[in-house]
C-alpha cells in the first residue's frame, strides 16, 4: 500500500476467545476450546476514505471493530492511529483517541441508554470530553440534532419514542457530538427497512463530506457496501481475504470467496437468473479452522496446495490484494 | 366496490384469499394490520408477498392458516380448492394446514421444539398426514431429509435442532413441511436470518423442491433482490394494503405504484456509487392513526388532493397487472 501516512494501520491483529472449561469436560481430559475470531488481519485506512469491511457472520469484522476502539484487546498485533500505538494508550491520551474515533452501533435500541433524554445522552459526551461548557453545550446539541435531521424537540424525548431509522440518527448525533474525524460503523442499517436505510445512507454520505471524516463501513449487504466505499475488505474466518478499490473488486473479483459472494448476492434483475448454488457447504467453525487457505473445503478451484500451505495477501495490481494460491480467477459462466 | 371484489374469485388458482382483515385490539385503538387484501395463487407459481416491516405480510400469511389467534379480529373469505378455510371445522382445518398446506418461518430456533430430535418432529407429521407405517415413516424421514441437502441424513434424524447449525435447520424445517407432500408452501422471510451464501442455498432447494413436487410457494420478505430472483409474481403490502401486484417482471420493469417505485429506487444500484440515494421520505405509518385515502400519500412525490380523499381500489392497469394508485400512469413513465 502506497500512501505515506495512513490514518490508521492494521497489522497482525489477532484476538482469540477461550471458551468456558468446565469441569466434566476437564475430567474427561478434553482441551479448553479456543475461538480464532481474528487471526493475522493487516490493513491501512487513509484519511477521508470509506473502507467497506464485507463477509458473514462469523468472520470476525465486529470483532475488529471492537478491538479497534479497545472495547476488546486483541491477543496480538498492533494497532496505531495517525502514527500512536493504540493499544498502549492509557489516560488522557486513551481518551482523547476514544474522541477522535468514534462507534456506531448496529442496534441503537439496545446502545443508548433507554432511561436518559437524547438531550442527556449528547449532553454527557460533550460534558466528558470537557468540548463546550454551559449554554454552549445546549447550542451544540440543537446544532447536533440538526445536523442529523432531527426535531428540535426530540432532545426531550426518550430513545422509546423513535423510529428505528431515527434512532440510528440518535446513534449518530451521540457519536458525532464529540467531534470525532473517524466513525466505525457496525452495520449501521441493517436492522431498517429499505425505504428507511436509504435516507440513512444519504446521510452518512453527505455527513462524510461536511465533516471530513474516515469511515470503516462494516455490513454484510454487498450493494450497500459497493454504494459507499472507496475501497472494500472482505474477510473470511478472521481473515482478510481480499482487499481493492471498489469498482475493481466488484468486477473482477480476485478471490473465489469474493465472487461467490458476488454470485449468491441476488440480484434486482428478475431476467438474470441462476439455477445453481453460488458456493457449496457451510461456514467451518471458526474454533476448528480448516488447515491451509480457511476456504479450501467450500471452494470450486481447490487444489493438492491449498489444503496445506495458508495463502497470503500479495497484490494483483496496485490496488488489488487477495489472498490465494491462483494468480487469477478461470472464467467461468 | 368490496361486493365486486369479492365476488371474483379467480378461476384456476389454488388458493384465493378475498377481503382478509385483521384487526387487533391496542391500547392506542383498534389496529387494522390487514385492510382487505385479495390474493390469488396458481399451480405451480412461486408468489412473492413484499413490504417492509409492519406492512401486514407476515400477519396475512398466518391468517390464511387460521393462526391469528384472539384478541386479533379475522374476516374475509380464503379459497383453497373450492372451500373456505375460513368456515371450515377444526378438524379438517388440521388437516388442510400442515397436510395440503406447509409453512416454514423465519426463525427455525424457535419454530422448531428444542426438546425433540429433528427426526422425531418429521416422524409427527408423517404420522398426522400420511398412511405410512412406522418403518415407512422412518424410511421417508430419512428420505426427506437427504431431499432437503442435509448429509449423513440417517445419523442427523437423532439430532436436536441446537446440534444444527442455522442453515441446516432451515432445511429441517423444510423438511417437516414437506412430509406431507404439501400442495401449497407457505414461507414467512425463511431465508431473513441467514447469511448470503446459505441464503442462496436455501432459495434455490425451494425453486428445486417447488418443480419436483409440483407444489405452489407464497415467499414472504422484504428483499427484492430475493423477489426479483425466485418469484413468478409479486404483490407489494404497504400499511395492511396490497397496493400493486402483477407479475415479476412486469413490476421491476415498470412499476405502477409509487410505493414500488421509491422501494426498487432506495436499493443502491451499481453504476452510482456514493451519489444520495432517492430515498422515500418520512416513515411507514402508525397502524392505529392511518391517514385517510392512500396510506402512502403523505410520503408520496405524486401526492394530490385526490389520494387522500378515498382508498385507492386495486385496478387493472395492464394485462394480469393490478395497481392501487390513481397516478399510476405517471408512475409507469418515471421508470425505476
Amino acid at each position: 500500500m502506497t500512501e505515506a501516512t495512513p490514518l490508521i494501520a492494521v497489522s497482525d491483529l489477532a484476538m482469540q476467545f477461550a471458551r468456558r472449561h468446565p469441569l466434566s469436560e476437564r475430567i474427561a481430559g478434553k482441551p479448553q476450546q479456543i475461538v480464532h475470531a481474528l487471526n493475522g488481519v493487516s490493513f491501512t485506512v487513509r484519511r477521508g476514505e470509506t473502507l467497506g469491511i464485507v463477509g458473514e457472520s462469523g468472520c470476525g469484522k465486529s470483532t475488529l471493530a471492537r478491538c479497534l476502539v479497545r472495547l476488546n484487546t486483541p491477543s496480538a498485533g498492533s494497532v496505531t492511529y495517525a502514527g500512536t500505538d493504540v493499544l498502549k494508550l492509557e489516560g488522557a491520551a486513551r481518551r482523547n483517541y476514544h474522541r477522535r474515533v468514534q462507534m456506531v452501533f448496529q442496534d441503537p435500541y439496545s446502545s443508548l441508554n433507554p432511561r436518559m433524554t437524547v438531550r442527556q445522552t449528547l449532553a454527557e459526551a460533550i460534558k466528558f470530553h470537557g468540548l463546550r461548557r454551559g449554554a454552549a453545550i445546549g447550542t451544540r446539541i440543537a446544532e447536533l440534532l440538526d445536523l442529523v435531521r432531527l426535531p428540535s424537540d426530540a432532545g426531550e424525548r426518550y430513545p422509546h419514542e423513535f423510529s428505528g431509522g431515527q434512532r440510528q440518527r440518535i446513534g449518530i448525533a451521540r457519536a458525532l457530538a464529540v467531534e470525532p474525524e473517524c466513525l466505525i460503523a457496525d452495520e449501521l442499517v441493517s436492522a431498517l427497512d429499505v425505504s428507511v436505510q436509504a435516507q440513512i445512507v444519504n446521510l452518512l454520505l453527505e455527513l462524510q463530506e461536511r465533516l471530513h471524516l474516515t469511515v470503516l463501513f462494516i455490513a454484510h449487504d454487498l450493494r450497500l457496501v459497493r454504494h459507499i466505499s472507496h475501497r472494500v475488505a472482505v474477510m473470511y474466518l478472521g481473515k482478510i481475504v481480499e482487499l481493492a478499490e471498489t469498482e475493481q473488486l466488484f468486477s473482477r473479483p480476485a478471490h473465489p470467496y469474493t465472487a461467490a459472494l458476488l454470485k449468491a448476492a441476488p440480484e434486482l434483475d428478475p431476467g438474470r437468473r441462476s439455477t445453481v448454488d453460488a458456493v457449496r457447504g457451510e461456514l467451518p467453525s471458526p474454533i476448528a479452522i480448516p488447515s491451509g487457505c480457511p476456504f479450501h473445503p467450500r471452494c470450486p478451484y481447490v487444489f493438492d496446495r491449498c489444503r496445506v500451505e495458508l495463502p497470503l495477501l500479495t497484490p494483483r495490481s496496485e490496488t488489488q490484494f487477495a489472498a490465494c494460491h491462483l494468480d487469477s480467477l478461470p472464467r467461468v459462466n | 366496490m368490496n361486493a365486486i371484489q369479492t365476488a371474483r374469485v379467480e378461476t384456476g388458482a389454488l388458493l384465493s384469499v378475498r377481503d382478509l382483515r385483521v384487526t387487533f385490539g391496542s391500547t392506542r385503538g383498534a389496529l387494522t394490520a390487514v385492510d382487505g387484501v385479495d390474493l390469488d395463487v396458481r399451480p405451480g407459481e412461486v408468489l412473492g408477498i413484499a413490504g417492509e416491516s409492519g406492512s401486514g405480510k407476515s400477519v396475512t400469511l398466518r391468517a390464511i392458516l387460521g393462526l391469528i389467534h384472539a384478541p386479533g379480529l379475522v374476516d374475509g373469505q380464503v379459497f383453497w380448492r373450492g372451500r373456505d378455510l375460513r368456515t371450515l371445522p377444526q378438524r379438517q382445518l388440521r388437516k388442510v394446514r400442515g397436510g395440503e398446506i406447509g409453512i416454514i418461518f423465519q426463525e427455525p430456533m424457535t419454530a422448531l421444539n428444542p426438546v425433540l430430535t429433528v427426526g422425531m418432529q418429521i416422524l409427527e407429521n408423517l404420522k398426522e398426514h400420511t398412511q405410512l407405517d412406522a418403518a415407512g415413516r422412518r424410511k421417508r424421514a430419512t428420505e426427506l431429509l437427504d431431499l432437503v441437502g442435509i448429509p449423513a441424513a440417517q445419523s442427523r434424524l437423532n439430532d436436536y435442532p441446537h446440534q444444527f447449525s442455522g442453515g441446516m435447520r432451515q432445511r429441517a424445517m423444510i423438511a417437516i413441511a414437506l412430509a406431507s407432500n404439501p400442495k401449497l408452501l407457505l414461507a414467512d422471510e425463511p431465508t431473513t436470518a441467514l447469511d448470503v451464501t446459505i441464503q442462496d442455498q436455501i432459495l434455490k432447494l425451494i425453486l428445486r423442491l417447488r418443480s419436483e413436487m409440483n407444489m405452489s410457494v407464497v415467499l414472504v420478505t422484504h428483499d427484492l433482490g430475493v423477489i426479483a430472483q425466485t418469484c413468478d409474481r409479486l404483490a407489494v403490502m404497504y400499511a395492511g394494503r396490497v397496493v400493486e401486484t402483477g407479475p415479476v417482471t412486469a413490476l421491476f420493469k415498470e412499476p405502477r405504484h409509487a410505493y414500488t417505485l421509491g422501494l426498487l429506487n432506495s436499493v443502491p444500484r451499481a453504476d452510482l456509487a456514493r451519489q444520495p440515494l432517492s430515498s422515500i421520505s418520512g416513515q411507514p405509518p402508525l397502524l392505529f392513526q392511518l391517514p385517510p385515502g392512500c396510506a402512502f400519500a403523505p410520503r408520496c412525490r405524486f401526492m394530490t388532493q385526490g389520494c387522500t380523499e378515498a382508498k385507492p381500489p386495486l385496478v387493472e392497469v395492464a394485462t394480469d397487472h393490478r395497481s392501487a394508485c390513481i397516478h399510476h400512469d405517471k408512475v409507469a413513465q418515471a421508470k425505476p
